[in-house]
């Protein structure tokens, strides 16, 4: 019942039981969420630190709302506004943080390995919420669950991660996460989004978007960073919804069987057209609301450990 | 740990649970306001067995629902086991109702607290009373069975054992010794 680690820094290595035991725990959690009263005392005289070096609103306010939901005091840190701009190190931050004496540490980051090194600095329990683009272990977690939910399995089913993934944290998590649980996992985009070697991670590429759709039961679709200079990848966002903006035609016309997932925020008419945004194949909103009861079930797991 | 005695056989249970029925119906004035919650999860499996003896003695079917106390104990930090959670079934108001909290053994007491908290996270009821299999004795907090299948006392380094047939494959009730020698 209990996970194998103390922290949840990426789903590299994690294995098959503590992934299944993450999201049946999200399951009790999710009856949580459905109740008049929306928490309970688990957690209580725990304190949990969310750390965002880079901005978020989903994810933040999902862990938030989890930890206070758990009962858990929180105090959140943001970059702006810290003594970050008085030039002091990461490193000092956190533990002037620690000396406050908190219990957990939710992490975000633009550098990826920021919550490792954490837990050679820290006795704390880390979380990453997202580390460069490496890892961001919570939104594949609440994808998988989203995906069990829709089709009730995880075991041999198909799905490809679509855009940019040469810049996506969340694709990483996700082909880890889902080949651990048996699924087979395949990539669609652009050359210039797709980073070299990604076959050794046993995953199909794919650069034709209606054979991507015809040929898998899932679609995870990924937000086109521009902050992250995913601008250089392709000549233009018109050019990118042409060639592999996912619209109900291409749906209708190659598979009406397909589950559509995106992590969000959605730039509409680029990587999603507004309809299939707000159509019926997309669980969009589901996997916001399961993002607090997976987070629950992992700051419970983590939380109450021994 | 080896078995002392057997305490209740399948005829047994049958009987002190049918008893237990009856005595909810009297005290309650029939099942109008009455809800069933089983704790799980030998509770669970009890409050079925009530639930069937009422239909069959008033031919009524009170909502019947299920409680994991889980989320609510007080042993996070001095149990070494991480206790698995499962999930609370109640889909049902509770809010003016009488609750018949439905569990197998009523040991220190913990476990009725934390569905006490529990409940009241989920409306609130008129009354709750508690019902219990076994009372072993042992309280440490200040809490009462309202209806009880047996009173046995016992030595702290005995432990009871319910076994019921959904999910142990018989009906019986053990007295297990559980010191080391």
């Amino acid at each position: 019942m209990s996970l194998s680690s103390k922290h949840l820094l990426g789903l590299h290595g994690v294995p098959k039981e503590d992934i299944q035991t993450i999201l049946d725990t999200a399951t009790t959690f999710r009856e949580v969420l459905e109740r008049p009263i929306k928490k309970v005392p688990t957690l209580q005289g725990k304190t949990v630190v969310n750390l965002f070096y880079e901005s978020s609103t989903r994810t933040r306010i999902s862990f938030e709302l989890a930890q206070k939901r758990l009962s858990a005091d929180t105090v959140n840190f943001s970059k702006a506004g810290s003594s970050t701009s008085k030039g002091e190190t990461f490193k000092d931050t956190v533990k002037n943080i620690e000396a406050m004496k908190i219990d957990m540490i939710v992490v975000r980051h633009s550098s990826a390995g920021v919550p490792h090194y954490l837990t050679k600095i820290t006795n704390a329990n880390i979380i990453n919420a997202g580390d460069g683009r490496h890892e961001h272990p919570t939104q594949a977690l609440l994808d998988m669950y989203s995906i069990r939910e829709k089709t009730g399995r995880l075991e041999g089913l198909k799905v490809c991660i679509i855009g940019d993934i040469a810049h996506s944290r969340v694709a990483l998590s996700n082909i880890f996460g889902l080949q651990t649980m048996g699924a087979k996992v395949s990539v669609c985009g652009p050359a210039t989004m797709i980073p070299k070697g990604i076959g050794n991670l046993g995953v199909k590429v794919y650069h034709d978007i209606d054979k991507a759709i015809a040929e898998h039961d899932v679609l995870n679709v990924l937000r086109i960073q521009l902050e992250r200079a995913a601008g250089s990848s392709i000549p233009s966002l018109r050019e990118y919804h042409n060639y592999f903006g996912i619209t109900s035609e291409r749906i209708e016309k190659n598979n009406k069987d397909v589950l559509i997932l995106h992590p969000g925020p959605i730039n509409r008419g680029v990587e999603l057209s507004s309809d299939v945004a707000d159509g019926p194949y997309q669980v969009i909103l589901d996997q916001v609301t399961n993002g607090v009861a997976i987070r629950m079930a992992v700051l419970y797991l983590l939380g109450t450990m021994n | 740990m080896k078995i002392k005695a057997q305490l209740i056989d399948e005829a047994g249970l049958n009987r002190t649970i049918t008893r237990l029925a009856h005595e909810i119906l009297e005290r309650n004035k029939g099942s109008e306001n009455i809800v069933l919650i089983g704790m799980r999860t030998r509770g669970e499996f009890i409050a079925k067995r009530i639930h069937e003896k009422i239909k069959e003695i008033d031919k009524s079917e009170p909502p019947l629902g299920v409680l994991d106390v889980t989320l609510y104990r007080d042993d996070f930090r001095t149990r070494l086991k991480q206790p698995e959670v499962s999930v609370t079934n109640i889909t049902f108001d509770i809010n003016e109702k009488d609750i018949i909290l439905i569990d197998d053994v009523l040991f220190s007491g913990r476990t009725a607290r934390a569905a006490l908290d529990a409940l009241m996270d989920l409306g609130r009821p008129n009354t709750i009373q508690l019902c219990v299999l076994i009372d072993r004795g042992h309280r440490e907090m200040p809490i009462r069975p309202d209806f009880v299948g047996k009173n046995i006392p016992t030595s702290i380094n005995e432990e009871i054992k319910v076994k019921m047939k959904e999910i142990d494959g018989e009906d019986a009730v053990y007295l297990i010794d559980i010191s080391e020698d």
